[in-house]
């Protein structure tokens, strides 16, 4: 059994934030899920993906956020309880459907998770999407604990029917991947079967119905702010004369900072959860009972400008900050210390950092060798780019690389360096039409297959319609790889419970009316390279479509073992380091010995026998498995 | 009650996240309240990999700079990179086998001397524990329990209010049944070290 389906209720559980969303939901006897992998988000899909196997509950990875939400929203009017999870920058994609969604409402309780990523952990920006529930006036939950993430998500759901209304659980990073104790409560059994009311006056949105629908949401929106303001998600706690507002991840490092400070006695704070329609009755009695009021919140001024119109509406002249000079920045996350020492500073009191240890103290350290991640050992997509670096260097030509989101990305490393342009999911097919337009210049593009599926099809219609001439390389390794191996529509190699039909991407590309189209294996260098080669000389838009499977995906979901190895034979024993700085397999070093045999090897432990080095360097050969498998398994 | 906060680093593929999980699962086990934090994401492609315990009355999951207690490295270089996070208070535990960085191993850059950067951590914390991990990993049978043995060696420390016993039993509890055994083995090697 899934360990997020124990029946012990009472029992405290050590759950990561997003498994304990994912078990509010399951407490809230949510039936429908969707999403669309992305980091920090994906671990909430991916509970699902497990959990629907053995319960009632409906879960599909949908091919993009846009999708994802659609298909939850069906289900949502049908009246079944929906959850739909995404990244920050996923609700972009899906920003279509939310604004109308907010028009029509649901009838089965639905909630929307965004994940927001301060500091860009793995993510292309950090807007905060706090700005999302203004923009389309739906309420929005935002928890500070595992604890709390566990009682929004099922909280949300009650909001949401009391509303009709879909509600925004917007999370970030710190929450997603925090560990915090929770508290189990009971289960509800899903239901599944919903019936859709044909109410063409509510759900198809003319304009005619969609003016009587705007009408509602903001009279909705006013139920909502009254939720709000009672809500025991918002709390005004501690007396003093002092103010402190903060909403999710930061009120932590508040309340740890009141304490480490010893100035329990001195702060009122207004702990604010359910953030949107902002609770206007409490934060007035809040700014009140104040002399000054200090807002901590990651990224924008989002509570602190609420605070302010508040005042402003109220006629009070009570100081409120937040972010500026010597207070806190709209970039990045908070962290404890920092926040401690603004909060000092504001109000203040004596505090002396703690002195860290500095290694420019050290004297003998210069420059620490750093330690970026790296396409893996066997990775296709470095065959993919040596093949296409090859191509361009025999055909004296230069070319730009509009890129795309996935593993691939790294690309952008030295010695591949196959990235030049990159904004979100699907804009290399595009980007490269507007390059290779602009400049008359050679464009190669680079799409994984995910990222084609989720939003590089329309693009590659445009191109085909517009007459566009760029080379498309799509990058399929059969799986979605960067945010932990998730399957997507083209999936053709898959484990056994994995049932479920596979679109050829060839025929995608073809149907959309591609007549240049070629598939290569990218283990195989001299094939890959001349397919490269011919789309270079068509002048044409051509599509080359470098499928192999990802190696780390083949052996932990398939369970692949490695069945060869390659070693460097010894009349490598030259100045040549070719292999290294042209393809630089992390299985490829340089021998440390200087009276060394070779002046390469090949770490064993690292190389997986994808055998394209000997493709290009006839010193290396193949040797017998003899390890232990459990050094590479 | 007293406040705790670990930080954890390493490199991907050393087991960070799990000992991060059986630290964390451990001090409940001992009655005390955690919360932790992990960076996921780019773990599997060489990429550091840093995770934080907090042990006691803390509500904040991070560690800033010159705040962590103790800091359990699970690489030499890495435990250097983030000596940043210690304070003259604080007791470091750290593996010396370092993983080499791609960088380094094709010949840009170079590895610092592993005995200067210990020394260096050595004369500026309040003490420093180094095992070589690796080693009582292969003893104890999977050079992968090695996150184990650095568990060991930190239970050995008496850094933190969480007993062995507490440790085993999350072992036997919340590692792979097929690791159980090994990563047992690990951890005692590791308390045995010092």
């Amino acid at each position: 059994m899934h360990p997020l389906l124990t029946k012990e209720t009472g029992k405290k559980f050590l759950l990561l934030g997003n498994e304990a969303i994912v078990r509010g939901a399951l407490e809230a006897g949510v039936a429908f899920a969707t999403t669309y992998p992305g980091t920090p988000a994906s671990e909430i899909g991916d509970a699902f993906f497990r959990i629907a196997r053995e319960s009632d509950l409906y879960f599909e990875y949908s091919t993009n956020e846009k999708v994802a939400l659609e298909t939850a929203a069906g289900a949502a009017s049908s009246g079944v309880r929906t959850i739909c999870s995404m990244k920050h920058v996923g609700l972009n994609v899906a920003a279509d459907p939310l604004m109308t969604l907010a028009y029509i409402g649901v009838r089965g309780g639905m909630v929307i998770v965004t994940a927001d990523d301060p500091s860009m952990f793995s993510s292309q920006n950090e807007q905060d999407n706090r700005f999302y529930a203004r923009l389309s006036s739906l309420p929005m939950l935002e928890p500070a604990s595992c604890q709390e993430a566990k009682e929004m998500a099922r909280e949300a759901f009650e909001i949401s029917e009391a509303l009709e209304l879909p509600v925004i659980l917007r999370t970030t990073t710190r929450l997603n991947h925090c560990r915090g104790i929770v508290t189990i409560g009971p289960l509800k059994p899903p239901e599944n079967k919903g019936a859709f009311e044909k109410i063409p006056s509510r759900f198809v949105t003319v304009p005619a119905t969609a003016r009587v629908r705007h009408r509602v949401l903001l009279d909705q929106e006013e139920k909502a702010r009254d939720m709000a303001v009672k809500s025991l998600f918002n709390t005004l706690t501690g007396e003093g004369p002092w103010g402190i507002a903060a909403s999710g991840i930061a009120f932590n490092y508040v309340a740890d900072a009141i304490k480490d400070l010893g100035i329990e006695d001195k702060v009122r704070v207004l702990k604010l959860g359910f953030t949107y329609p902002f609770p206007d009755v409490l934060a007035e009695e809040f700014i009140r009972s104040a002399e000054k009021i200090l807002v901590v919140e990651e990224l924008e001024p989002f509570l602190e400008e609420n605070l302010k119109v508040t005042a402003y509406t109220n006629s009070l002249s009570t100081p409120i900050s937040g972010k500026g000079p010597g207070l806190f920045s709209r970039l990045y996350e908070y962290n404890p210390g920092m926040v401690r020492e603004v909060i000092a500073r504001f109000f203040g009191v004596d505090y002396t950092r703690p002195e860290s240890i500095d290694i420019k103290e050290d004297g003998q350290q210069v420059q620490l060798p750093i330690r970026p991640p790296n396409l893996c050992a066997g990775c296709p997509h470095r065959a993919t780019y040596l093949a296409v670096k090859t191509a361009l260097k025999e055909t004296q030509t230069e070319a730009i690389f509009p890129t795309d989101i996935g593993c691939y990305t790294l690309g952008i490393l030295p010695p591949l360096e196959c990235a030049d342009f990159l904004i979100c999911m699907g804009s290399s097919v595009t980007s490269a039409a507007g390059i290779s337009k602009a400049t008359g210049k050679k464009v190669i593009a680079f799409i994984g297959d995910s990222t084609f599926f989720h939003s590089g099809i329309t693009g590659l219609i445009n191109a085909v319609h517009n007459k566009h001439n760029f080379i498309l390389i799509i990058l399929d390794n059969g799986t979605t790889a960067m945010t932990g191996h998730q399957p997507h529509p083209g999936v053709e190699v898959a484990p056994q419970e994995w049932d479920k039909p596979s679109i050829s991407i060839e025929a995608v590309v073809r149907a959309c009316g591609v007549e240049n189209v070629a598939v290569v294996n990218p283990l195989n260098l001299a094939k890959t390279r001349k397919a490269v080669k011919e789309a270079l000389g068509s002048n044409s838009l051509s599509v080359i479509i470098s499928k192999a499977l990802c190696p780390l995906y083949e052996r932990r979901v398939l369970g692949k073992k490695t069945k060869r190895l390659f070693e460097v034979g010894p009349e490598c024993n030259t100045d040549c380091t070719e292999c290294i700085d042209t393809f630089a397999c992390p299985a490829l070093y340089k021998n440390p010995d200087p009276h060394g045999t070779t002046t390469m090897i090949i770490d064993e432990n690292l190389c997986i026998g994808c055998g394209l080095c000997i493709q290009f360097c006839r010193k290396i050969r193949p040797v017998k498995v003899s390890r232990k498998e459990t050094l590479n398994g | 009650m007293d406040k705790y906060r670990i930080y954890l680093t390493g490199v991907g593929g050393q087991g960070t996240l799990l000992a991060t999980v059986v630290l964390a699962e451990s001090a409940i086990y001992a009655g005390y309240n955690v919360v932790a934090s992990e960076v996921h994401g780019m773990a599997q492609r060489g990429g550091v990999v840093e995770s934080t315990v907090m042990i006691g009355d803390i509500k904040s999951s991070i560690i800033s700079d010159g705040e962590a207690d103790v800091l359990l490295g699970f690489e030499p270089l890495e435990t250097y990179r983030a000596i940043r996070k210690c304070s003259a208070g604080s007791v470091v535990v750290s593996n010396t086998v370092p993983v080499i960085p791609y960088g380094v191993a094709i010949g840009k850059g170079s590895y610092p001397d592993v005995d200067k950067l210990l020394d260096f951590i050595g004369s500026k914390v309040k003490r420093l524990i180094t095992i070589d991990a690796q080693v009582l990993a292969q003893q104890a049978g999977a050079v992968l329990s090695a996150n184990m043995a650095m568990l060991g060696a930190l239970a050995k420390s008496g850094a933190l209010p969480v007993p062995k016993e507490a440790f085993e039993e999350t072992i036997r509890t919340k590692t792979k049944a097929s690791f159980v055994e090994t990563n047992l083995r690990a951890f005692e090697l590791g308390l045995a070290s010092q």
